[in-house]
Formats: C-alpha cells, sequence, structure tokens
C-alpha cells in the first residue's frame, strides 16, 4: 500500500470553552473545543432543538457534504427536509466527539502549553460521560435548556442513553439506536484487534507518527478491515460477495494469489481500510476505542441499569436490527426492560434486515418510517406546533 | 427449526370489544394493554380519555406499526416480559382476547394484579353453546367463527369459559369488580344476574378483576 498522506487539516466550525473541562480520568483539559454543525432552525421558544450523537468513525457532518471525503452526509436519509427528523421542523444539532478527530478537542489537537506539541498519545483517556458533558456545553452556550430528542446509533446510542440518565430533564425523548448499556467482552475483543494492528505498524512511532509526516496506514486500515466484518452479517457478505473471485492487482506482492485471482470480499475490505485511513486519525481511532470499551453505564448506578433512568420522564424509543451480532437485539432488549423497571415510557422495536448492524445507516424504510411515527407522537405529547 | 409466525386470536368484532373495555376504564388513567395489536386501544384511551396508555405485543409487524404510528409499544411477550414491571405501576392492566393464548395464564393474570391495581381480561368463551353442540354431536374439535383454527394450528392452547374464569379468580382470590358476557354481535349480553345462561350464550366474557 502506497503511504497515504496525513489526514488534511481542515477548518471545522467551531466553539472553544477556555475555561477548564474535567474529564472522568482526573485530568482537566485547559481549554475544550466542540466542532459541530447545525441544521434548520431553532424557534423561539428553543423547544425544537435535536441532538445526534454520532458513531465511533462517524462526524458532525451528518447531513451535508463532508470536507474530508466529498461524499454526502452519513445520515442524510434520516436527517433533512421531510426525512424523519424534519430539518424543516427541528434544529438539528452534532458535535465530533471529545476525543475525535474532526475539529473537537483530541489526540491531535496543540497541548496548549506552549510546546506546539499535538497531545498524540499523551491525550487523556476520555469517557462516553466525558464526550456527553462537551455536548452539554455546547448546548448550554446554544441556550437550550431542554432537547426535544437525542438520536444516535451505536456509540452514538450509548452517549443517548448517557445523555438520558446524566441530564433526564433536558431531555424529552431520547433514541438509542442499534446499541448496548456497555461493551461486551467480545466487543472490547474486536476493539483491542484493532488496536493491536495501529501498534504494530512500522509508522506507529510510538504515536508520534505525525513528527515524519506518516500514519500508520497499515495498521490503521486492518483495524477497519476488522471492524468492518463486525458491522455486516454473514448473509450480507454471502450476498454481496459470495465466494466470487475477481483478478488481483498486479503489484500484487502482498497477495496469497493462487491463479492471479482473489476473493471478492478481500478486495472490498481492502478498500474500506484504504478509505478510512485518508479521513481517520490513528490516535483518535484508540481514543475513541477506550471511550466504548469502558462504557458500562449499570456501573454508575450499583450495577443496576433501572437506577440509571428511576423517575425519569423522557420518552424512549429502543431500535435493534435482526441481524445485527455487534449490538444484537438482545442487549436493546435489557435496556427496554430496566427501563421498564423503571417505570419509564419505552418502545422497542427490531427491524428484520440481514444488513447487520451497519442497517441503521442504510435505507431501511420500516426503521425510517418507525423514527419518523416515534418522533410525530413525542412533537404531539411536547406540544411542539405542527 | 423454523419459528413460526406469532398468530393472533382474530376478534369478530374488535371494535366493539375496545369500546366495551375503554368504557371500563377511568379517564386519566395509567394504563398497560398486552397483546395491544397495532395499538388501538391505547389510541383510544389517549384521545378519549387522556390515558397514559402504553402496550407490549409479541408481533414485531404489529408493534413497528403502532410505533410508526407514533404510540409507546414495545416488542414483548406477556408470559416473561410483564416481570420487569414494577409493583403496582398502572391503574390498569389490560389483557383483551389473549389470555387463552398465553403459556402461562394463572402467572399472567398474577402479574397483571401485580403490577397493576386493576386488570380487564376479555377472552372468547369455550363453553358457547355453538361449540358445545359441535362437540356433542361431531366427535370433533369445534370450528366456529371464533375458535377458527383447526387444533394442531390454533395459537389459543388454554381455551376457557365463563365458569371456569369464575372459578380461577375465586381460587386466586380475586375480586370481580364487574363482568358481562358479550354476544355474538359483540353487543352486551343481557345475562348478568345468570352466570350459567351466560356461559351458553356469551361469546366473549369481559372482567374487571382487583386483589382481595
Amino acid at each position: 500500500m502506497d503511504q497515504p498522506l496525513p489526514l488534511a487539516e481542515i477548518a471545522h466550525s467551531h466553539l472553544t470553552f477556555v475555561e477548564g473541562f474535567a474529564l472522568d480520568c482526573g485530568v482537566t483539559l485547559p481549554a475544550l473545543t466542540v466542532a459541530f454543525r447545525t441544521y434548520g432552525t431553532l424557534n423561539s421558544e428553543r423547544s425544537n432543538a435535536v441532538l445526534v450523537c454520532h458513531a465511533l468513525t462517524g462526524d458532525q457532518y451528518v447531513a451535508e457534504i463532508s470536507p474530508v471525503t466529498g461524499k454526502g452526509g452519513w445520515w442524510d436519509l434520516v436527517i433533512g427536509p421531510g426525512r424523519p427528523i424534519d430539518t424543516d421542523r427541528f434544529f438539528v444539532i452534532c458535535a465530533n466527539v471529545l476525543g475525535g478527530c474532526m475539529g473537537s478537542t483530541g489526540a491531535r489537537s496543540p497541548k496548549d502549553d506552549g510546546s506546539g506539541d499535538r497531545w498524540g498519545t499523551d491525550f487523556p483517556p476520555v469517557t462516553i460521560r466525558d464526550m456527553v458533558r462537551a455536548q452539554k456545553r455546547l448546548i448550554d452556550h446554544l441556550g437550550i435548556t431542554r432537547l426535544f430528542a437525542v438520536l444516535g446509533g451505536s456509540m452514538g446510542g450509548m452517549q443517548v442513553l448517557q445523555w438520558a440518565a446524566s441530564y433526564p430533564e433536558c431531555v424529552f425523548a431520547a433514541l438509542p439506536i442499534a446499541t448496548a448499556a456497555y461493551h461486551s467482552a467480545q466487543n472490547i475483543a474486536f476493539h483491542e484487534v484493532g488496536r493491536q494492528a495501529i501498534f504494530a505498524d512500522p509508522h506507529w512511532n510510538n504515536g508520534q507518527y505525525w513528527r515524519d509526516g506518516l500514519i500508520p496506514a497499515r495498521g490503521l486500515a486492518v483495524a477497519r478491515m476488522c471492524a468492518h466484518i463486525t458491522y455486516l452479517s454473514e448473509e450480507a457478505l454471502t450476498r454481496k460477495f459470495g465466494r466470487r473471485l475477481q483478478n488481483a492487482p498486479k503489484d500484487a506482492g502482498e497477495v496469497m494469489s493462487l491463479f492471479g485471482e482473489m476473493f471478492e470480499v478481500e478486495s472490498y475490505l481492502r478498500h474500506q481500510g484504504s478509505t478510512f485511513v485518508q479521513r481517520f486519525d490513528a490516535n483518535a481511532y484508540l481514543t475513541i476505542t477506550r471511550a466504548c470499551d469502558f462504557f458500562d453505564l449499570a456501573a454508575d448506578y450499583d450495577g443496576d441499569l433501572a437506577n440509571a433512568f428511576r423517575g425519569t420522564r423522557t420518552r424512549f424509543l429502543l431500535a435493534s436490527f435482526s441481524s445485527d451480532w455487534l449490538y444484537p437485539t438482545a442487549a436493546s432488549r435489557s435496556i427496554a426492560r430496566a427501563l421498564n423497571r423503571a417505570g419509564a415510557n419505552v418502545s422497542f422495536v427490531e427491524f428484520p434486515t440481514d444488513k447487520g448492524h451497519d442497517a441503521f445507516l442504510l435505507d431501511e424504510p420500516d426503521f425510517h418510517r418507525t423514527l419518523a411515527g416515534f418522533v410525530r407522537g413525542c412533537a404531539m405529547h411536547a406540544g411542539l406546533p405542527g | 427449526m423454523t419459528t413460526l409466525d406469532p398468530v393472533r386470536f382474530v376478534a369478530k368484532n374488535m371494535r366493539l370489544d375496545l369500546e366495551l373495555i375503554a368504557r371500563t376504564i377511568a379517564p386519566g388513567s395509567r394504563v398497560l394493554d398486552i397483546g395491544c395489536g397495532d395499538g388501538a386501544l391505547i389510541e383510544k384511551l389517549f384521545h378519549e380519555k387522556g390515558c397514559d396508555a402504553r402496550g407490549i405485543e409479541i408481533d414485531m409487524a404489529e408493534v413497528t406499526q403502532a410505533v410508526a404510528h407514533g404510540l409507546p409499544v414495545m416488542h414483548g411477550d406477556a408470559d416473561v416480559d410483564l416481570a420487569h414491571y414494577p409493583d403496582a405501576a398502572f391503574d390498569y392492566v389490560v389483557l383483551s382476547r389473549t389470555l387463552q393464548a398465553v403459556e402461562q395464564p394463572r402467572s399472567v393474570l398474577r402479574q397483571m394484579l401485580r403490577i397493576g391495581t386493576r386488570a380487564v381480561v376479555s377472552f372468547p368463551n369455550f363453553g358457547h353453546w355453538l361449540v358445545r353442540w359441535q362437540l356433542l354431536s361431531t366427535g370433533r374439535m369445534p370450528m366456529t367463527t371464533t375458535w377458527s383454527r383447526p387444533w394442531h394450528e390454533t395459537p389459543n392452547i388454554h381455551p376457557c369459559t365463563i365458569r371456569d374464569f369464575f372459578d380461577l379468580c375465586a381460587n386466586e382470590g380475586y375480586v370481580v369488580e364487574t363482568w358481562m358476557a358479550i354476544d355474538d354481535a359483540g353487543g352486551r349480553a343481557p345475562w348478568r344476574r345468570f352466570p350459567r345462561l351466560a356461559n351458553l350464550f356469551g361469546e366473549q366474557g369481559l372482567f374487571v378483576l382487583r386483589r382481595a
């Protein structure tokens, strides 16, 4: 693989809070930058705000062309005019997570210690709760006291759960999608394979790779390939690729080729890996996978998830996908049951699909119809003008 | 092994059944509807009585329909999911034409009266004269518009009669606050004082129970 260029420095719209930002790990960041995008118009009562929380490798460009990849927003199907979250009606906010690499404070940010150095691997470990606290700063700054809805899939769903637990009065409706209330040993195991691949890259340079203008591209690509398998289902892989072969590339020194051929699925995964390294930073990948792994919401509430939601008046929609084995339906069901124990108002639907975990990002008409209906119902209960 | 789609008991006159159930529920109550289908009762109770009504449904297509309609419904199974609700969380827990299809009717009833102050239960009456007549005259399992599936296909694994249900309530120590038999047209049948006649002519029974 050719050595790709380091992730481009792009100016992302952002706010910087200069007062210190205390993290769960005990470190206080001297300043906090939150890069974010908004869509639609905040009404005069400031009652129509919807916060979207992005997944592990997502970003704030939820419903517009990404300045990094040049591709459309990652949730164009859900957010936009006439979409289930209708930006003609709602004011949608999406912020790059703390620890990310799209403009919010993270390992790529300067250390602010006068050295001009980046944080790199010195960046302190962050938690999902830290990410949510950073978003809360932004929401407070925007003068929004109650979010009409907070939604997100995968790691975004973890943030939604944390929002509902930490700031119940600020969340009218919560939509944790294809997610879990804690990372299982299997989830952690897959992340660890990815991290080890990054560490093993010859350009890793103890996390100081930028000093040589290099990136641990090979390791990061392998991490992505491994993770990408977990986002799909066996059925979907079989449907898309089966055992079909294609011609191997000519410069195929690294191809275990028999008769000059390779499997289509191999080619597909390599493509996923090589495009990923052009848009994501290895240290950010380490920071964020770690945040997911340490997520265990019940642990903060005496081991009972119901305690996280006692007395809540938030309306919940839990949605899962039948072929998702990364955050399976059972994980959503156990959250739904904890919410029942807490007496919360909860809707819970599983959508039949063979697309695996990624289904939450894809064209799933029943899912989108259900999102729209749930949001419409909540808007009526919240007394939002139609 | 293939999993069979859950088969719902089809009411002859669902609208009237729900209408009669809705009449038993006080305005502004907290209600849980078990086996709520597409959520018709929940919607009715919310719009007409200002109730905080929620539902559980086992058929995922119905759940999707209900939530897409803006109603708070979750996928769940009466036999296992009621255990996850706190005591006295609801004023009414409704089980409409579903009792005969659950695995453990006695424990479902017990759960209903744990999590709710009152239980509203409707079920098709296996003591109806047509059912009796068919069994007597043909010696075969009855097939009527209400009991419309062959014995090996039916989801209705625990049929009972109105008199059986009175017995169960007595054994379990539940107070029958009100009850009625509903005739074939779905209207209230006039056998309030004669349970034996109700058990012969009632197409279904509707009971409101509370703990003693």
